[in-house]
């Protein structure tokens, strides 16, 4: 396991009171149903103090990125309580509830698999790579709802640069964290966790695609996959994976979460394609928030210029 | 005794008036909600959800008041079925007009396009529209219009609506079915004792015995 949860007691950030009576409760709960072993852990954890639930920071130095939509930015409000985080339950008001406590701190990103030597980045390994970019991006929920985002990041390729992949790495496999101590919802989301995504090398080499560390000019909030997440905006929304600990390049195509889940409904691609629908509901429009009306999706969601030469000869319909 | 203070609270006219007033529980937290603007980042399909759960909710204390008056013998709760079974139909229209005024804007070309390809709308929709007919017909006129026998078999279709609300909803979610499953449990569970009941007394019944018994009722009493 990865990233592995310490009590970090240099992590200064207040805990709010509803924080600790959240934790006794789970404590209680657990203690009620006879889990000695890990109640005690949870105990242990409780008693170890101020709980490293991770606030917001302003992130300085930030430069305007390339890509940058001009379209009216989502309120932050909305793209904060409104999420799919299914570690932390699968309503949309249910992560920014369950992740306040969301330890990200200590954090390390494992980089292995095809390259020439594996390695460990910590969070501030990971700020050093490049500089810090906004990228104003459109971002297409699988479910037909979209939001107008700020990103804060760099293009995932000077990882790859970093990274030194072998010629025999054709796809980058992704993994997020889990641990049921800290998501005790993992296990009833009716999905395989931990969550896994993947890219073909050529779209993670594409200037596009974004590793993530902040949004709306501060760090990333729990709930919108803390610390460092990526973002591919040519593709649904849950291609973006949250809170990921592991980036390993393969061979060939990494298995991903929602494609297990449903093979016939969420392929590997994935490319916001109003033209294929999902079995169960149309993808030819979406709701913006905060918009009453549905607006025509764009194909590769208004991205084709950039991405559309990836797909070339490929029958999309197939590979959706 | 107990039992008279329970009975005159059951017939009492009060009572109904109080069930009624707690139907609208839902509809004024709603309203309350609107005006709060607390309708999270996306109002539509909230309003969709808030109300399509109450439905189901509602076919779901409809279909408790048989087993219930029978299995704490409280006949009088009978009162109350057509009222709260109109309540399942009020929310069902509230649900209905959410996705023809607001989700998808009177648009009746997207909406006919949505009830033929998509699965769960179809279904739904079905449910909807099985509804219609036994709200028109809840009234004592045309209980004695159809006949007891007749009208009771109607109204049966809600143990079709039910059915399709559920699976509705369980082929909407993406992947985590445990409220889809609780409503389809509960509406199991009052199903299968409705066809537990019919069993034993088709057991009980001799074959020749095809006139009414005394306790059998006559008028819809039973569906």
């Amino acid at each position: 396991m990865t990233a592995k949860q310490k009590s970090d007691l240099t992590y200064s950030d207040i805990t709010p009171k509803g924080t600790y009576t959240n934790r006794r409760n789970f404590l209680f709960g657990l203690l009620a149903t006879g889990g000695a072993v890990s109640g005690w852990r949870h105990f242990s954890n409780w008693m170890a103090g101020p709980a490293t639930g991770s606030v917001p920071q302003k992130l300085n130095g930030v430069v305007k990125g390339p890509f940058n939509t001009d379209e009216k930015i989502t309120p932050e409000n909305d793209v904060t309580t409104y999420n799919n985080f299914y570690e932390f339950g699968t309503g949309k008001g249910d992560p920014s509830q369950n992740a306040k406590n969301f330890r990200t701190s200590p954090w390390e990103v494992s980089v292995e698999g095809e390259v020439k030597k594996p390695f460990k980045l910590s969070m501030d390994d990971i700020m050093k790579i490049a500089p810090l970019e906004e990228r104003i991006y459109r971002h297409r929920c699988v479910e037909a709802w979209s939001i107008v985002v700020p990103w804060i990041g760099y293009s995932f390729s000077h990882l790859i640069q970093k990274a030194e992949p072998t010629p025999k790495a054709k796809y980058v496999a992704f993994q997020s964290y889990y641990d049921t101590r800290q998501m005790p919802l993992g296990p009833e989301a009716g999905i395989e966790l931990p969550y896994l995504e993947g890219l073909r090398m050529d779209e993670a080499m594409n200037p596009l695609t974004l590793l993530c560390v902040g949004m709306y000019g501060e760090t990333l909030p729990n709930q919108d996959g803390a610390p460092v997440r990526m973002v591919i905006p040519w593709k649904y929304g849950f291609k973006s994976i949250k809170s990921l600990v592991k980036i390993r390049f393969v061979k060939s195509e990494p298995p991903t979460t929602w494609n297990i889940a449903a093979p016939n409904e969420y392929g590997f691609y994935s490319n916001v394609n109003p033209n294929v629908d999902h079995p169960r509901w149309s993808q030819a429009k979406e709701r913006r928030l905060g918009e009453f009306f549905r607006r025509p999706t764009l194909m590769f969601n208004g991205y084709g210029e950039q991405v559309a030469s990836l797909y070339t000869g490929m029958d999309l319909r197939k590979n959706f | 005794m107990g039992s008279s203070v329970v009975n005159s609270v059951l017939t009492s006219k009060w009572t109904k008036v109080v069930v009624f007033l707690a139907c609208l529980i839902p509809a004024g937290v709603l309203i309350w909600r609107v005006t709060q603007g607390d309708l999270t980042a996306n109002p539509i399909e909230f309003l969709e959800h808030w109300t399509g759960d109450w439905t189901i909710r509602f076919l779901i204390i409809t279909l408790c008041v048989t087993p219930l008056r029978k299995i704490v013998k409280m006949p009088q709760l009978i009162r109350f079925r057509r009222m709260l079974g109109l309540f399942a139909f009020f929310y069902a229209c509230l649900h209905f007009s959410t996705w023809v005024g607001l989700d998808r804007f009177f648009n009746l070309a997207d909406m006919w396009a949505d009830v033929e390809k998509r699965k769960f709308i179809t279904v739904g929709f079905a449910g909807f529209v099985l509804l219609i007919p036994l709200a028109v017909t809840s009234t004592k006129g045309w209980i004695r219009r159809l006949g007891g026998k007749k009208w009771q078999w109607l109204h049966r279709a809600i143990y079709i609506s039910a059915i399709l609300g559920v699976i509705h909803y369980a082929w909407l979610v993406k992947s985590d079915e445990h409220k889809p499953l609780q409503y389809a449990a509960m509406v199991g569970v009052l199903l299968l004792w409705r066809i537990g009941v019919w069993v034993r007394k088709k057991w009980q019944q001799q074959p020749v015995t095809r006139s009414v018994r005394p306790d059998e009722p006559t008028t819809a009493e039973t569906a």
